[in-house]
């Protein structure tokens, strides 16, 4: 017992209590009246369903943008700030392919159909190559420089993707329907799963004919299919090939790896092939669920899935799916039941929270020989 | 470390006075004035600042840029006041434009800004340099000029001289808002769901309608403050499509900007709740850009309104409809409302440059601009006959809307 109560963590309990303090007190502000909530819920137990289906789709674009940060943090230690503007680039190769195949005016499912399928592929091969031809340019050469050097460089990168996202946005010659107000403005995604849907005859919302008030359209169930069936590949690669097993030794450190022969700069560029192909995919992805190309997307996007890396344990793999979902579902139920001003706030807090409990993230090892 | 601080210091205070010195001293005999704008040209907004700046050109190319008979040259420099990191205006930019504005004694008119928000912050700073007159064609948040009684000393916070300095050419959101809830009353709506960006302009102008909407019997069912950064709305918009006792509202309204996300915010909420008929899309002169529309396609924004204060071109008087006919000639097909504001802010300088000519007064010489600015009455421009205020704000009170059909904005109606 005299040990027992030696052992009682002070501080963990007055984290615990601060959180209480803010749960309770500062809640109501932000909205979190509990009774209110409940109620809510009490009154459309279905939309907390609907909530649950929207958090997960845009959860799933997040956590595969998010697997190409944890990725390169895991093997270089590196926040690789341009990763969010490689999936912009996604947005915008797709919907490029699109309209050069002529797919966007087409009406025949089997064109549409092989039309995203090409753009799929494009756009993956594509931000795969600008991925790794970023890492080749910016990062390979200060490998070694103090960790400030490549992080400056990443954010430099960063910018010259955004400008060539605003630039490649004012060309209506490729994409007729950019119009002429400029690369600055939003730019229209076509909803081509919904034409593909109408030209079949079908319903876009798969349970229409369930009679429930609740919209599960091909769109949700594409991304959500799409990450799964990425994520798997992309765990199985990693645990069951010889190249995922040189890119984890890679990982736990570096000079050991090379010393067993393991050639890091191949596995280093294999990462960011990876990355960037997977964050080509969620451009895709994400282009076809909200419908836009925007040149500042990548931003926003890259924030909350280095948001996500770092919630699941930065360098984890499994760490960064989870917090990608973690993530679309605290902004989807807080738009839902609290107040949409607050969404950002709460998705940082439980950010911080988790890191107070958990610094190393959710599924995170100890790296703190690293750090 | 006390000492070297106060060392820093010393060396900083003395430093920024030599500059100071230089800024004030330089350039007072030149024959050149200099006129800035400062509006976000770098994100969506460009759509509509890029229509102001080449009407501000073209004023200036009217007169050949020469004033008071030839004496003195008019330079014009069209300032960014937007960054890439931001997509839209910055207050880092903005501030340090209406400094390097301040430094400048050749400037001797700053037109802008866009964004309310953004002359917050640039009105303290020229009203204490001279002060250096701001005319701004777009500002339309009203606690710039006039003050809120809910919000004692705000307005006259920005004249920490005590006198104005900042006018516009374009009515505030004391009346856009007001009209606006009168207008989606007037559609047959008789409940609404506000959504503002949370910026100064957009939240402004939503607080303005929901009080209206109190007064005339429209009843408000929520008033939320948007991400206007988030990849989409769809929870959001799927809680409003149950807000209303189950069901939708009658008509959505908007307070924001073009930048703050609105395309995105439409095209869910058309997913969602269908179209701008069975649930009304209303916002302000934010949204009223054909960026708005390329943004959204042009089958979703179909149907949505928004308001614009003054007359469409089509009801200009006859000198802005040779406005529009001159800048056609040159930059080729207008549409977007706010270039004849920033046509009428030029012409605005320059008759003030010329009235100080015209008294005997020196142009170069700061206050003199600025009180001739404010003197300004029954000034026959672009927008019609007008005349400024004691607090800066124009005569002209009335407001349009516009609907998109078929792929752009088309005037609907003016409210006189």
């Amino acid at each position: 017992m005299e040990t027992a109560r030696k052992k009682f963590n002070w501080r963990r309990f007055a984290i615990a209590t601060l959180v209480l303090y803010i749960v309770f007190l500062i809640g109501p502000i932000v909205g979190l009246d509990i009774p209110v909530v409940y109620a809510a819920i009490k009154a459309n137990p279905l939309q907390l369903v609907q909530f649950l289906i929207i958090g997960i789709s845009n959860g799933a674009i997040v956590a595969i943008i998010a697997l190409g940060y944890t990725m390169v943090y895991g093997i270089i230690e590196l926040i690789n700030f341009a990763h969010g503007d490689v999936y912009m680039i996604g947005v915008f190769t797709s919907l490029t392919v699109l309209s050069v195949t002529g797919t966007l005016e087409s009406k025949d499912p089997v064109k549409i159909t092989l039309g995203l399928i090409l753009a799929l592929v494009i756009a993956i091969v594509f931000c795969a190559i600008l991925n790794a031809a970023i890492e080749r340019l910016a990062y390979r050469r200060l490998r070694n420089a103090p960790r400030l050097a490549p992080l400056i460089s990443a954010i430099g990168m960063s910018f010259i993707i955004e400008n060539i996202g605003l630039m490649w946005a004012a060309q209506a010659w490729l994409v007729p329907s950019f119009g002429t107000t400029g690369g600055a403005s939003q730019k229209v995604f076509p909803d081509m799963l919904g034409i593909l849907f109408a030209s079949l005859g079908w319903n876009i919302n798969l349970l229409a004919s369930s009679g429930l008030a609740l919209r599960l359209t091909i769109k949700d169930l594409l991304v959500i299919v799409l990450a799964v069936v990425l994520m798997t590949g992309l765990y199985l690669f990693v645990q069951r090939t010889r190249l995922g097993k040189a890119m984890r030794a890679t990982a736990q450190n570096r000079d050991a790896a090379k010393m067993l022969g393991i050639d890091i700069d191949r596995v280093i560029t294999a990462t960011f092939l990876i990355g960037g192909g997977l964050a080509g995919a969620a451009g895709l992805m994400a282009g076809l669920y909200n419908n836009t190309a925007w040149w500042f997307m990548g931003f926003r996007a890259g924030l909350q899935s280095f948001t996500a890396a770092v919630l699941g344990g930065i360098g984890n793999i499994t760490g960064g799916m989870l917090g990608g979902f973690l993530i679309g579902l605290l902004a989807s139920f807080s738009d839902g039941y609290l107040n949409a001003r607050w969404t950002n706030a709460l998705v940082f807090a439980t950010l911080v929270l988790i890191l107070l409990f958990r610094p190393t993230g959710l599924l995170g090892e100890q790296t703190g020989q690293k750090a | 470390m006390n000492k070297r601080f106060f060392v820093v210091l010393s060396v900083l205070v003395i430093a920024s006075m030599a500059l100071a010195a230089c800024g004030g001293g330089g350039g007072g005999a030149s024959s050149t004035l200099k006129i800035v704008s400062s509006l976000p040209m770098t994100g969506s907004s460009l759509t509509q600042t890029q229509t102001i700046v080449n009407a501000m050109q073209l004023r200036l190319e009217q007169v050949e840029s020469k004033a008071c008979g030839g004496k003195y040259t008019i330079e014009y420099e069209a300032w960014d006041d937007a960054s890439a990191a931001l997509g839209q205006w910055d207050p880092a930019i903005e501030t340090e434009n209406a400094n390097k504005a301040a430094a400048d004694a050749s400037i001797i008119a700053y037109l802008g800004t866009f964004n309310s928000g953004a002359a917050k912050l640039s009105i303290p700073i020229l009203n204490q340099a001279g002060p250096l007159t701001m005319i701004s064609p777009a500002n339309t948040n009203p606690g710039l000029t006039k003050a809120d009684k809910d919000l004692p000393g705000v307005t006259d916070s920005y004249y920490p001289t005590g006198s104005r300095s900042y006018s516009r050419v374009v009515a505030a959101d004391d009346i856009q808002g007001k009209v606006a809830a009168n207008f989606v009353k007037s559609l047959g709506a008789t409940t609404v769901y506000i959504l503002d960006d949370q910026q100064l302009y957009g939240k402004g102008v939503a607080d303005v309608f929901e009080a209206t909407a109190a007064e005339i019997g429209l009843t408000v069912v929520g008033h939320e403050g948007i991400d206007p950064k988030a990849a989409d709305y769809k929870a959001l918009m799927t809680k409003i499509s149950t807000s209303n006792d189950g069901g939708a509202p009658d008509a959505i309204y908007v307070g924001m900007v073009v930048d703050s996300n609105a395309s995105q915010l439409l095209k869910d909420k058309v997913a969602i709740m269908g179209d701008n008929e069975t649930v009304k899309f209303v916002g302000p002169d934010g949204i009223q850009t054909q960026a708005f529309i390329d943004g959204a396609g042009a089958d979703v924004a179909a149907g949505v309104y928004a308001s614009v204060a003054g007359v469409p071109f089509s009801e200009l008087p006859a000198a802005g409809k040779k406005f529009v006919t001159d800048y056609e000639a040159k930059y080729g097909p207008l549409t977007e409302p706010y270039s004849v504001y920033g046509y009428e802010t030029m012409s605005v300088a320059l008759r003030a440059i010329e009235d100080v000519c015209a008294a005997g007064g020196d142009p170069t010489d700061r206050a003199a601009i600025n009180s001739a600015v404010f003197a300004i009455k029954n000034f026959d421009g672009a927008l019609g006959t007008w005349s400024f205020d004691a607090n800066g704000d124009t005569s002209l009170t009335d407001m349009s809307f516009y609907q998109v059909q078929g792929g752009a904005y088309v005037a609907v109606g003016t409210f006189k």
